[in-house]
């Protein structure tokens, strides 16, 4: 399992701030974990769409689509940063 | 050791400038910003701002961007203070704060942090306007100035 944590607009337009997956199969990354949720509901294959502005951190570090990810990873989604 | 805080309370610039120096008789130059909350953005009269954080990374990449300063500049201390929660037009937002030898090393260090922190670490910002709220969407000229310190 792992969890995912969503933030700030893709909290509101995915109406959750945070769950328990299972992993996929194999060598997982991002990219496949995101495919998991695009299949799994179109309001993620809508938020994670082509074109649409997000990023990734996995245990708090920025990532991308090719970070690995294992079990007990904590990988947060969210709109590019706006503070300051 | 950099001073890093995220907080919902005002931030007492003066205390915590003279906290950054205090026992520092090597310091020569304090630099210094301050962000506050405009009443406009983007044509829109601004009521007021909701900031939100990611607990937990907000606090390493501070400080990965203070250690990343301390890295590329002969500074001595380093001090990054952002608020969040509720804010209104005219509050403070956020504080840094870096000390120096010489202010050269200073004033750069300052804006560099200025320039990741808006880039790299995980706030973000929701308006009130008179249309509702809104989201603030990042700048493409904040990706630029961030850039300049590539290389």
């Amino acid at each position: 399992m792992v969890t995912l944590l969503y933030f700030a607009s893709l909290r509101e337009r995915l109406g959750c701030s945070r769950e328990e997956i299972a992993l996929p199969a194999g060598s997982p990354t991002v990219a496949t974990l995101l495919e998991r949720l695009r299949d799994r509901d179109p309001r993620w294959s809508d938020a994670f769409a082509p074109g649409q502005r997000w990023r990734v951190a996995v245990n708090r570090e920025m990532a991308d689509l090719a970070t690995p990810v294992k079990p007990g990873d904590e990988i947060a989604f969210f709109p590019p940063v706006t503070g300051g | 050791m950099p001073i890093l805080r995220v907080q919902e309370a005002d931030i007492d610039v003066g205390r915590e400038l003279e906290a950054l120096t205090r026992g520092r008789a090597d310091a020569g130059a304090l630099a210094s910003f301050v962000g506050l909350v405009r009443d406009t953005n983007e044509g829109h009269a601004i009521g007021g701002m909701t900031l939100e954080h990611y607990p937990g990374m907000t606090e390493k990449a501070l400080s990965d961007i203070c250690a990343e300063a301390q890295a590329r500049w002969d500074i001595i201390d380093t001090l990054v203070i952002h608020r969040v929660g509720r804010l209104v037009p005219g509050d403070r937002i956020v504080l840094v704060g870096v000390t120096s030898a010489h202010r050269g090393e200073a004033f750069a260090a300052c804006e560099f942090i200025m320039d990741y922190l808006k880039t790299r670490a995980p706030f973000w910002k929701k308006e009130a306007t008179p249309q509702g709220e809104r989201w603030v969407e990042s700048r493409e000229s904040d990706d630029a100035a961030a850039r300049r310190w590539k290389g």
